[in-house]
């Protein structure tokens, strides 16, 4: 039988996720042995033609050619696996989604007139279907495995959507929230870290993006007992996962009008 | 110093705190990994002691609904915490594990279990509660249908060293469901630890046989009457200083006959179903198992590990889960511990211990809870009347 084939596709990203993949060190020679890498830049320009039984995309859709260019690796993909907060929900880079882009260009480029970028950062899934969304930033390298080995061989993968405190009481963490008082979006934010932050005494900032049973109105409630001020909980709200539904619409309900220029 | 034979079960002596280290260095010496009391990371925690220095020494522990935090205490009490962050509970049903392994080799397919030889442990400093706690644990994973092979081996070879409370916490209630603060069932031994101004002692009760084996290799002396009544008087104190208290009268009927309170409403607007109450309460069993396969689709392997029923896909049967509502998930928890554990288990689900009130991040109280359902369940009742 034929190694399955798998590509790697970037759209707008750090290149985080991609090196996630790269780090898998041991794993990365049995995944070299299970699949084709036909096509990842990232580790080789050498590439094959589709179409690719597996395609892992990188990244959010930010431009006019990138919302074409998805059509095409969609078409080429027998399965489409979204990896890291870009891809699933928008990235960073997705705060500008609650601004004037056009102010942005004007500020950072001296012709802005040669920039062409679309006005909103958004996921992968508004563009095509996916077959699965892998969160993180960066995904964690051992999910990614059980995604690809999942994919491969047609089973669901094992990767649970519930909060970050169960990781963090599987790991003999102690509460930082009622220990300390610190601010951890852990309660409301999507398992796979393996509660890393709290594990080194900082709250959770919910990096893998909202869990699936995510009651946003009590977190911000309890938030706000904790000292955060309405522009804190914006900020709190919108970092890697800023678009993500969940804390999109808890943020605008703490974004003073004014704030919106 | 007491002879051997006086050393037995039923018996009672004192143990100095200066002769405390003793007793970690006998356990060691007899094969056990001691797991006891230390302080992590702002908390109470039960990890593995090397010596008596690592026992929380001169600490109190402060708690309040979503809220704990550590004090210094006036005296130098090892034992002067509430009950730990986490109970014993990882050391015997433990948060994953893998349960067998299978291999592929040509056409064969074999099956293995892991085969690590479950630890010899000896918990230092189990509360009453924690007892109780234990004891409903083994009716779930020894005595069911289907026992628990990796629970039985870890739990078969513990040993089991108590402290009777010296004071009960701001969201202790043991003695509301009749599991403490006095330990009376479950351990092998038991100290009372006795601090006046000029000594520092611990009154020390043998149950079990192995409990007197290691008793019989410390330099203990008899107990004096007034020794004993000072334990008594310590236990007496703490039973009237419970910070919570729950009427259990007719609960398990108000809760099973008021599935559709207004108060399910009211709860699920404040809890996160982050799942935190369920994972530290020392009698939650759920688990879940999930099969994964390696990449070179050589070998697959079952695991096992900690589930709860604020998790959305705990209830997942096909199309969807059963309960998608905050609300839904939390009545099942506070209903399946207070209420359908009776019919299941022939008691309570819930020993008193306060952790899920403690450690809620969201400050939700059961014993609050049950109390505005039973109001709930009485106004009802008067308006029929
Ligand atoms: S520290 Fe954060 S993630 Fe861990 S249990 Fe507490 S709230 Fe949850
Ligand atoms: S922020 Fe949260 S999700 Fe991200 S690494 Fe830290 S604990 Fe994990
Ligand atoms: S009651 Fe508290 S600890 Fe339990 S799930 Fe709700 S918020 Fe979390
Ligand atoms: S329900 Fe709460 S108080 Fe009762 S045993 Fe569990 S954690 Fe302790
Ligand atoms: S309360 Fe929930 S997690 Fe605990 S034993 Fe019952 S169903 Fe399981």
């Amino acid at each position: 039988m034929a190694k399955p084939k798998l590509a790697v596709w970037k759209f707008a990203s750090c290149d985080g996720c991609q090196l996630s993949i790269l780090d898998l060190e041991d794993e990365l020679l049995a995944l070299a042995e299970t699949v084709e890498i036909a096509y990842f830049l990232e580790a080789s320009s050498k590439t094959v033609a589709g179409p690719y039984d597996l395609s892992l995309v990188e990244g959010s859709i930010t431009t006019p050619h990138d919302a074409e260019r998805i059509q095409d690796v969609r078409r080429q993909s027998h399965k489409l696996v979204t990896i890291g907060a870009c891809a699933t929900a928008g990235g960073i880079q997705a705060l500008r989604n609650f601004a004037d882009v056009k102010e942005f260009t004007k500020a950072v480029y001296a012709r802005p007139d040669y920039i062409k970028t679309l006005e909103t950062s958004t996921p992968i899934e508004d563009h095509v279907t996916v077959d699965f969304n892998l969160r993180g930033c960066p995904v964690d390298k051992k999910q990614l495995l059980e995604v690809v080995s999942a994919m491969t061989f047609g089973r669901k993968p094992m990767i649970a959507a519930d909060s970050v405190c169960g990781e963090c009481k599987a790991r003999g963490s102690v509460c930082v929230a009622v220990a300390e008082g610190t601010p951890c979006l852990g309660p409301v934010t999507h398992a796979g870290c393996g509660a890393i932050c709290p594990a080194y005494g900082r709250g959770c900032y919910g990096c893998f993006g909202p869990s699936d049973a995510a009651n946003m109105p009590a977190t911000a409630r309890l938030l706000q007992a904790q000292g955060l001020s309405e522009d804190e909980i914006v900020r709190i709200l919108r970092t890697f996962n800023a678009y993500a539904p969940a804390f999109r619409e808890e943020s605008e309900k703490h974004d003073a009008p004014n704030d919106q220029c | 110093m007491l002879s051997a034979d006086q050393v037995k079960p039923g018996a009672q002596a004192v143990l100095s705190r200066a002769d405390f280290d003793h007793l970690i260095t006998v356990l060691q010496a007899e094969g056990y990994d001691v797991i006891g009391p230390t302080v992590d990371n702002g908390a109470v925690v039960y990890q593995e002691i090397d010596n008596a220095g690592a026992l929380p020494e001169g600490v109190a522990s402060r708690q309040a609904a979503g809220r704990y935090r550590l004090e210094k205490r006036a005296d130098n009490a090892l034992f002067g915490y509430i009950a730990g962050a986490q109970s014993w509970r990882p050391y015997l049903f433990q948060p994953s594990r893998t349960v067998w392994r299978a291999e592929k080799s040509g056409d064969e397919l074999s099956f293995t279990e892991p085969e690590e030889p479950a630890p010899k442990m000896a918990f230092l400093g189990m509360r009453a509660c924690e007892l109780a706690a234990i004891e409903l644990q083994d009716r779930v994973f020894m005595n069911g249908d289907a026992p628990d092979p990796d629970y039985a081996a870890r739990r078969s070879g513990a040993l089991f060293i108590a402290v009777n409370c010296g004071e009960a916490g701001e969201t202790c209630f043991c003695v509301s469901m009749d599991t403490g603060p006095k330990v009376t069932r479950g351990h092998d031994l038991v100290l009372t630890e006795l601090i006046a101004p000029d000594a520092h002692d611990f009154l020390v009760e043998i149950e079990t046989e192995a409990g007197a084996e290691i008793a019989r290799k410390l330099p203990l002396r008899a107990a004096e009457p007034q020794e004993v009544g000072r334990a008594d008087a310590i236990l007496a104190e703490t039973a009237q200083s419970m910070g919570r208290a729950l009427d259990t009268n007719g609960l398990k009927e108000i809760l099973q006959d008021n599935q559709d309170a207004p108060q399910w409403g009211d709860v699920a607007e404040r809890c996160l179903s982050c799942a935190n109450c369920t994972l530290v309460c020392p009698t939650c069993f759920c688990n879940t198992t999930e099969d994964v396969t390696a990449l070179d689709g050589e070998s697959a392997e079952r695991r096992q590990r900690w589930a709860s029923c604020f998790n959305l896909d705990f209830s997942y049967l096909h199309g969807g889960p059963v309960r998608p509502s905050v609300e839904a998930r939390y009545r099942q928890w506070m209903t399946h511990k207070l209420a359908h554990w009776i019919d299941q288990f022939g008691d309570s689900g819930c020993v008193g211990c306060g952790r899920c009130i403690s450690w809620c991040p969201a400050s939700i109280d059961i014993t609050e809870e049950a109390a505005a359902l039973r109001r709930h369940a009485e106004e009802a009742d008067n308006g029929e009347n």
